[in-house]
């Protein structure tokens, strides 16, 4: 509830809110109910749907899914951080040289669905690079990108009078960046950086589409099986996995966020992240 | 075998017209939804508050593609939402982007200034009247940004439903591709123009209406 829209209830605002509460709880338990019926009717909650899950062999080939997804996705964001690093600072640059170059290939790939650079690496390149190439440079191309921006606002986001001083008694540009702004930025960029994680690791999914290995191609293979023929069940297996992992990446980061701001740090948000 | 050039200003054009209907559709219909989840996310109901805090936390959390697999394979097989490739891929794109709605909205409504609902509390609008009239209208202003980028990121998650069936203009690298296959690098460029003209539509239009109803505060 925000503060901002409500008075302190009085008793029959109270009562009214007691009133809601009811309703909606109920309107709510209702839809519920309605679901599960549906679901029950179509026989969807049946040991026949869920079973397969408790399964050695299958539980083992989600596990191992699991690892090839997120073993895609941290290759991914490994490389994302050394190109965003690159060109963020060519953006900074003081060169038109770099900085223009730096910046056309910042807003394209931003601009450009990370579907389409996945299929392109494919199509163009799929045989010597493989599947899981195709989508670990594509996703580095895309949140490298993204993560320049961040970088760079991070980077902008120490006082002046830091790099000030960094040249006042006699260091270079590169010494600057290195020794005074960026182990400053890092800090503040670290909630933003783990969002990005996030988004980082569900686009690690639309490897699926070209078939690179990962939790859901291998997903996919258990409701193909007639004898389980269970897709919703695995669409939502699937959905529960990532949620949790990403929820707990997400709080992690809301959690630094809100703790720098406390101790009043320069701090480059979640919501510097890419949405969606 | 036809000309490759006029091909594909065909083809692109064929799959941009779905883009965009897909973009239109699932733009309006998860603004819908996340204005609603918005509402319940500031209301004094605890249910509803609860409600609209789960729906972000599932839906922001859940790949598109697992959310397609569910809208395209998982529900028609048991008898839901068996309408076109199209009306499912609306579908898993609006519920997913309804979730990022609801954010930027809220966001929106926690940047408005208390006094403004405490003025509009003490003249006596009810909860109803001071959200439509007094809070939402400024809300907007301040989400229009955040608005803006999730429509882009909108418009390239539409991408994902080609890949569900839906003819749409990423789809079309691949139909090109196949008949082209000698210039995949063009075909890419030119899918990717089309994309990048309508991020900056949509980022161009965000920020001009923004400049027209910035209110000083």
């Amino acid at each position: 509830m925000t503060a901002v829209l409500f008075d302190v209830p009085g008793p029959r605002a109270r009562r009214r809110y007691v009133i809601g509460t009811v309703v909606a709880g109920l309107a709510l338990a209702a839809l519920t109910g309605w679901v599960l019926w549906v679901l029950w009717d179509k026989e969807q909650i049946t040991p026949e749907q869920w079973e397969p899950f408790l399964e050695p062999n299958i539980v083992e080939l989600l596990y191992e899914g699991l690892i090839d997804t997120l073993t895609a996705a941290a290759v991914a964001i490994a490389l994302a951080v050394a190109f965003g690093a690159l060109f963020a600072s060519g953006r900074l640059s003081d060169h038109a040289v770099l900085r223009w170059p730096s910046i056309v290939v910042i807003e394209f790939f931003r601009a450009v669905p990370l579907l389409l650079l996945i299929f392109f690496l494919f199509l163009g390149f799929g045989g010597p690079l493989g599947t899981f190439w195709a989508l670990v440079l594509g996703l580095m191309l895309y949140n490298g990108s993204v993560l320049a921006e961040i970088f760079r606002a991070g980077i902008l986001s120490v006082p002046r009078g830091q790099s000030e001083a960094g040249y006042a008694i006699g260091m270079r540009k590169s010494q600057v960046m290195r020794l005074i702004l960026a182990p400053q930025a890092v800090r503040s960029m670290l909630p933003a950086i783990i969002s990005q994680c996030v988004v980082a690791l569900k686009d690690t999914a639309l490897g699926f589409i070209i078939g690179a290995p990962g939790i859901v191609r291998d997903a996919e293979r258990i409701y193909i099986a007639p004898q389980y023929n269970n897709p919703l069940a695995v669409g939502i297996v699937l959905a529960a996995i990532f949620i949790i992992i990403n929820y707990s990446l997400s709080r992690l980061a809301t959690y630094l966020e809100s703790r720098m701001r406390r101790e009043g740090r320069a701090v480059i948000g979640i919501e510097a992240a890419a949405e969606g | 075998m036809p000309d490759y050039l006029p091909e594909l200003a065909d083809r692109l054009l064929d799959g941009f017209l779905v883009t965009l209907r897909l973009l239109a559709l699932s733009g309006l219909l998860a603004t819908a939804i996340g204005t609603v989840l918005a509402a319940m996310r500031v209301s004094p109901i605890a249910p509803l508050r609860a409600f609209g805090t789960s729906y972000v936390n599932v839906f922001r959390n859940t790949p598109l593609v697992v959310l397609f697999l569910i809208a395209v394979v998982g529900l028609p097989a048991v008898g839901v939402l068996q309408g076109s490739f199209f009306s499912r891929a609306v579908a898993a794109l609006s519920v997913y982007t309804a979730a990022f709605v609801c954010e930027s909205l809220r966001s929106g409504i926690n940047t408005v200034d208390p006094g403004q609902a405490e003025a509009a509390r003490s003249i006596g609008m009810t909860f109803g009247k001071s959200l439509r009239i007094v809070i939402l209208p400024q809300a907007f202003r301040a989400v229009i940004p955040p608005l803006a980028s999730v429509y882009i990121a909108l418009a390239k998650n539409t991408s994902v439903a080609g890949a569900f069936g839906v003819t749409e203009a990423t789809y079309q690298l691949s139909n090109l591709n196949r008949d082209f296959p000698d210039e995949l690098y063009l075909s890419f460029l030119g899918i990717a123009l089309g994309y990048i003209v309508i991020v900056a539509v949509i980022s161009g239009t965000a920020n001009r209406l923004e400049r027209r109803v910035a209110v000083g505060r």
